[in-house]
């Protein structure tokens, strides 16, 4: 990778400070484990002249559980950490079993949550250094009429990536909010709204987060009363991959009947897609297999497969239906 | 240009590098411990595993300076820290994979066998599965997955289950030396 100046300021203060200019935003990269940003670095994608180190920051790698069940998560917290609290895959299962299914014990012991939420698509074309594509700031997304096995069915134009994250469907499910830390300020915004598709907003990034901003916590609600959740993976590999397809699903059930229910996809869109419509039908209905057969339907009816990840489609149902299985056996 | 104090298999090492270098370029380039290899070198395949502060990760997604302050094991490590520990021979896991011949061309095994020393320090009676797992970031383009996985048992069953011990010099029917 190419010789940058390395920062480590020891506040958030000191770090926010340090932040470029919207123009120079490329200059400066923030870093937290860099299990993704060195990837980039090496490949050449950014080029950025001052990294800065945020893990001399006290205290933003805490999980923390308050008395009504409140989490919240610092983003300096490693992905093994969040895998291995008792306390929330107690009460949040789905949110340990998406952090313990990404990537491997090595990345998983030095990535974290904050980087996780921010790391970048994965597509090939993405990722090969000779390809200037739409994201990079090219004009076109050569996955559209190329090699798209990998990418969105869901929420795709005019720049067709997935976004690779397993927390972050998993969150969305979760209720979880983030906290956008400035100079002077900080706000506070649902994680599903920190997301952004190619064409409500800039293409060539994924999420709202400003140049002047660093993520500096995420909270989740504590879960209703009832509450059953569970993330589902599918991987082309075995050992460790990112998702093909996910499914964050989270359920109360009361008397056989659905009460309420959470349903959010990954690896199929450029966010985490939050399946509204099939959450709505559910509601109401018998919690039985031909309920979640019609909401896996349901979910994926507006679908727009590519030439090569039709696939996606009836996988994306499969585990639908066996998320609320699980969920309910 | 920086110097760094490195912690490195017990010994502080002190190492002028650039900034941007990587631990494991650190390690192969400055100090001469070739045991970590440069595989892929951007995070997929695990031959670059090293111990921080006793835990797997990937020297080579790790920039040498933020490892200051953090004790580094690499495989040249390992014998002599169970040796200074009062045992004899070969690290228990290195001997294990020696029986076993859990290995071919020998590239992925300094990994392996990091990622297998941290695992029982962890869980000293992993099961099939959990070995599985815990290697599931070290591939083996050789696929000699079988020997590795069961040199792991070896170490497991011949500790009793407490902490891995020493072998004591025993070689088991498969071992070739």
């Amino acid at each position: 990778m190419k010789a940058f100046e390395l920062l480590r300021p020891a506040s958030l203060e000191q770090a926010l400070e340090l932040l470029p200019k919207p123009a120079d935003r490329e200059r400066v990269r923030v870093v937290a484990g860099g299990q993704d940003l060195y990837t980039e670095m090496k490949d050449r994608l950014i080029e950025p002249d001052q990294l800065l180190d945020l893990k001399r920051l006290a205290g933003f790698d805490r999980l923390e559980i308050d008395g009504a069940g409140n989490v919240t998560l610092g983003a300096l917290l490693t992905l093994s950490r969040v895998a291995e609290h008792a306390g929330l895959r107690a009460s949040l299962p789905l949110v340990g079993e998406a952090a313990l299914s990404i990537a491997s014990t090595q990345i998983r012991n030095v990535g974290t949550v904050g980087g996780n939420l921010n790391q970048r698509p994965r597509c090939w074309y993405y990722r090969h250094p000779g390809a200037h594509c739409l994201k990079k700031g090219g004009s076109e997304c050569f996955s559209k009429e190329g090699f798209n096995k990998y990418n969105a069915i869901l929420g795709g134009g005019p720049s067709y990536i997935v976004h690779p994250s397993d927390l972050a469907p998993a969150l969305v499910a979760a209720g979880a909010e983030v906290v956008l830390a400035k100079k002077g300020s900080s706000r506070t915004l649902p994680l599903e709204q920190y997301y952004t598709l190619p064409r409500d907003g800039d293409p060539l990034r994924e999420t709202v987060l400003g140049s002047d901003e660093i993520l500096t916590h995420v909270r989740i609600p504590a879960p209703a009363a009832g509450w059953k959740s569970t993330y589902l993976k599918f991987k082309e590999r075995g050992s460790f991959d990112f998702a093909l397809a996910s499914v964050a699903a989270g359920l109360v059930v009361e008397a056989g009947v659905v009460r309420s229910a959470r349903l959010v996809l990954g690896g199929v869109a450029p966010i985490p897609w939050r399946a509204k419509a099939a959450e709505e039908f559910l509601a109401g209905k018998p919690a039985q297999p031909a309920t979640w057969r019609e909401a896996a339907a349901i979910a994926l009816s507006k679908a727009e497969p590519l030439s090569d990840n039709e696939y996606k489609v009836a996988l994306s149902q499969n585990l639908i239906e066996r998320a609320f299985t699980r969920l309910t056996t | 240009m920086r110097l760094l104090r490195l912690r490195v298999n017990g010994d502080v090492v002190p190492v002028a590098a650039p900034s941007h270098w990587t631990l494991l370029e650190v390690l192969r380039y400055r100090l001469g411990l070739t045991g970590s290899k440069q595989g892929c070198d951007k995070g997929d395949c695990g031959a670059c595993t090293v111990l921080l502060d006793k835990k797997p990760v990937l020297s080579c997604l790790t920039l040498a300076a933020l490892a200051e302050g953090h004790e580094v094991t690499t495989i040249e490590g390992l014998t002599p820290a169970h040796l200074r520990a009062g045992g004899r021979g070969a690290d228990p896991i290195q001997d294990a994979f020696d029986r076993c011949g859990a290995l071919q061309c020998g590239f992925c095994q300094p990994g392996m066998m990091l990622s297998a020393r941290a695992l029982l320090a962890k869980n000293p009676r992993p099961t099939r599965p959990e070995i599985q797992a815990a290697l599931a970031g070290n591939l083996c383009r050789c696929t000699g997955y079988t020997q590795i996985l069961e040199a792991v048992e070896l170490a497991v069953a011949e500790s009793g289950g407490a902490a891995v011990q020493p072998a004591d010099g025993r070689r088991g029917a498969r071992g070739a030396s």
